[in-house]
């Protein structure tokens, strides 16, 4: 019985973590790039926006004339033009391999929880497996992800610890929440399971104290919305899998 | 109404076969396969040690661990 749950989960882990490889290389890494540009001080946010205004209001207004040399020279200081690195094999294979790992971990965490589910008499399909993989996106990325957002290289940040414990914090009451929700029986379960997945973001998650960040907010935006559409596709497709393997080595008519 | 009847005899084998399975999977390889995946899990998003923190940089950002 181990070593169903454990091929299941190394397949599946696998599959999916190749899906979510894959477009997290060809989409996030090109913007966590971007971002170390900013972090290192060779790009400078408003540099060139406030460059590009000053001109008008040069000679009318003393301290945005001062506030464009102060960019201009910050902007002389660094490339003229910053440009991305090219395809770094030994990054990305690194970046490959950690994410197939996390989504094997992430699977063996899935498969385990089905075979608790199975053993009171819950039937897992390939079908219902995209449900477990969606409660798995909620809980795993989507609920701590609305407070602790997939950061950008040289973001501002409250202290590790205190993020990490928030985090596995929130992962777990998600986890609880919808687990009463799903397979509890009466309005006692379902809402205790509200709270539990309220109960995190009332408490609220550690703040870094103050907004000083280096990247542009736009790129950050754009990291958050992107990474979590990636998490979703993988998880649905992880759900897909686990359910799919499961089934399949269940003695069971097709 | 044959589709439909031959839809419910086989919900109801599989839930039948499944429901039988249900002895054969035991608690202590849940908790083992569980237990993998959490360490994995914490090996690849929350270990601070220099060398596993630089493999997987862009992984912790891209999935969104708290990291740094």
């Amino acid at each position: 019985m181990l070593k169903k749950l454990l091929t299941s989960a190394l397949f599946a882990g696998f599959g999916a973590g190749l899906i979510v490889a894959v477009l997290q290389i060809s989409i996030a890494v090109p913007v966590i790039l971007e971002a170390e540009l900013y972090e290192s001080g060779q790009e400078v946010h408003y540099a060139g926006v406030v460059q590009m205004v000053a001109p008008d209001h040069n000679d009318t207004h003393g301290a945005e004339a001062r506030a464009a040399d102060t960019a201009r020279a910050a902007g002389e200081a660094v490339e003229a033009e910053p440009t991305l690195e090219g395809f770094d094999w030994s990054r990305n294979i690194q970046t490959f391999l950690s994410t197939e790992l996390t989504y094997i971990g992430y699977a063996l965490l899935l498969i385990a929880g089905m075979a608790l589910a199975a053993r009171s008499g819950v039937v897992i399909t390939a079908r219902s497996g995209i449900i477990w993989g969606l409660a798995g996106f909620a809980a795993f990325s989507l609920s701590p992800g609305m407070g602790l957002p997939p950061e950008l290289p040289g973001a501002m940040a409250a202290p590790l610890e205190l993020r990490q414990m928030w985090w596995i914090g929130t992962v777990v009451a998600t986890i609880a929440g919808l687990a009463a929700i799903a397979f509890g029986k009466n309005w006692l379960y379902w809402g205790g399971g509200i709270c539990l997945l309220a109960l995190p973001h009332l408490i609220g998650q550690p703040k870094a104290g103050g907004y000083g960040g280096v990247v542009p907010p736009e790129l950050a935006g754009e990291f958050v919305g992107m990474t979590l559409a990636i998490s979703a596709i993988g998880w649905a497709a992880l759900g897909l899998f686990a359910g799919h393997f499961w089934a399949k080595d269940t003695k069971q008519p097709r | 109404m044959t589709t439909m009847s031959t839809t419910t005899a086989t919900t109801t084998a599989t839930t039948a076969a499944q429901a039988d399975n249900r002895s054969e999977i035991s608690l202590r390889s849940i908790i083992l396969t569980a237990t993998f995946g959490l360490g994995i899990m914490f090996a690849a998003g929350f270990a601070q040690s220099a060398v596993i923190h630089d493999a997987q940089h862009d992984t912790r950002h891209a999935i969104g661990f708290p990291c740094h």
